[in-house]
């Protein structure tokens, strides 16, 4: 039916495919496209990331929960990817699999190794949090499609943060180890929580479509702390580490991660299954 | 929310759309699960809108095959099945109908009443049970709030202790 094809297709149909945002009429403008970019590329690596435990986590249930969240930031993912391509003729799957590292402009929060399951809690810890309120303001956005867009995932990320912060009160509070391995995984990605905040050039170009991410710092912050100190738990003290994801600029461990995900797809170039 | 349409041609392309099923809950259709939004009848075929539960939802291209399939096979040539996020999907527009299905199915149907109250993030959300679709008993248990799909949670009844999902309120 679609003459478009994607490596992430799972049937005949599409989720949602850069025909459809095409058929709406839409072509995001390049600074808008931008912007996606960076949205996308955080929830992809994140997803990415996540699904490494799908039968690696400490109870079943947990593979299914990490799976399933997972696949809700990868639908995040693809949404932004697809919009960002129609101002360059690109599809989803062109972004995803054929950029190199330099040219991601993920956070470097996502890029964090998963760690034990107390660090990958503690990632999700801030990085929900983070989304729920990026999104809720984003769904105020005066582009019409990040704000659906957004609508939609702010919805499902509320119930990622439900998640988290259950682990984090259980860890924290649960056994001498439990409470000693999540405060370490607090302490290992407090460093990259700031990054979140930085405004920059491009947002000064968005005004009313971008949300302002220095706005988003304070009520951050409050929930995050809240948290662990529900949980028990220490705020880190640990500093603020130099970043520079959304310049390209990435740790290590991103062409790691980037080179699992995207060795299928560059081998088989335009691989359906 | 979802409207059959008034105009007859129009309602033609919508009563077929809406013998689709659900491919993960196959007791639901489309349009008893609220993701069925507009359906019209075009010069040569028709064009049919549906929208997503959950953002990654992997049924949503099943069901976008099969309206296609079902349209096709009824002799509308052109057929277009486009993907709408706007306003999001809630379960709120799951007929009654719907879960009542779902319920005699053997997943406990969404309830408003547990929407999340109270504080933006953390706190105890009031803990309202869940009925088991399976033997009515209140004393259920949470398992997972990620179930066998991202739109339910795993439950245990303790009086009946059988498993069971249920839907969760989107």
């Amino acid at each position: 039916m679609s003459a478009f094809e994607s490596a992430t297709r799972i049937s005949a149909g599409q989720a949602l495919t850069a025909e459809d945002i095409a058929a709406a009429g839409l072509k995001a403008d390049e600074p808008v496209a931008r912007y996606a970019l960076r949205l996308a590329d955080d929830s992809l690596i994140l997803a990415q990331q996540l699904s490494w435990w799908i039968s690696r986590a400490p109870e079943i249930e947990e593979d299914i929960a990490l799976g399933n969240i997972a696949l809700d930031t990868l639908g995040h993912a693809r949404s932004f990817y697809t919009y960002a391509g129609t101002a360059w003729g690109k599809t989803e799957d062109d972004l995803a699999y054929h950029r190199d590292e330099g040219d991601f402009v993920c956070a470097h929060l996502v890029q964090v190794p998963n760690g034990d399951f107390g660090q990958t809690i503690a990632r999700q810890l801030l990085f929900s949090i983070y989304a729920t309120l990026l999104y809720e303001g984003l769904a105020a956005s005066s582009d019409p499609t990040l704000a659906a867009v957004a609508a939609k995932a702010v919805k499902e990320v509320e119930y990622h943060v439900d998640h988290a912060w259950q682990w984090t009160l259980r860890l924290g509070m649960g056994t001498q180890e439990s409470a000693q391995r999540m405060q370490a995984g607090l302490n290992i990605v407090w460093p990259y929580l700031e990054e979140l905040f930085e405004d920059d050039e491009l947002i000064e170009e968005l005004p009313g479509v971008a949300v302002r991410p220095s706005t988003l710092r304070e009520p951050a912050l409050a929930a995050i702390t809240r948290a662990i100190r529900e949980a028990q738990l220490e705020i880190p003290t640990t500093k603020t580490a130099v970043t520079g994801g959304r310049k390209g600029l990435h740790r290590e461990s991103l062409g790691f991660i980037l080179a699992e995900m995207q060795v299928l797809a560059r081998a088989h170039p335009g691989a359906t299954w | 929310m979802t409207v059959r349409p008034v105009v007859d041609a129009d309602a033609k392309v919508w009563d077929l759309a809406a013998t689709v099923c659900d491919p993960e809950v196959p007791v639901l259709t489309l349009e008893d699960l609220g993701v069925l939004r507009s359906a019209r009848a075009t010069e040569k075929g028709a064009l049919v809108e549906i929208t997503p539960t959950y953002s990654g939802c992997p049924a949503l291209g099943v069901m976008r095959d099969d309206v296609t399939q079902v349209l096709v096979e009824n002799g509308y040539q052109d057929v277009e099945v486009r993907v709408v996020l706007s306003p999001a999907w809630t379960t709120d527009w799951m007929s009654e109908d719907g879960k009542r299905k779902l319920t005699e199915y053997g997943i406990a149907p969404p309830d408003p009443a547990h929407r999340r109250q109270g504080p933006r993030f953390g706190g105890t959300p009031v803990a309202l049970a869940v009925k088991c679709p399976h033997c009515h008993s209140l004393d259920t248990v949470e398992a997972s709030r990620f179930g066998s799909t991202a739109c339910k949670a795993l439950y245990t009844c303790k009086s009946c202790l059988e498993p069971f999902d249920y839907f969760k309120v989107l």
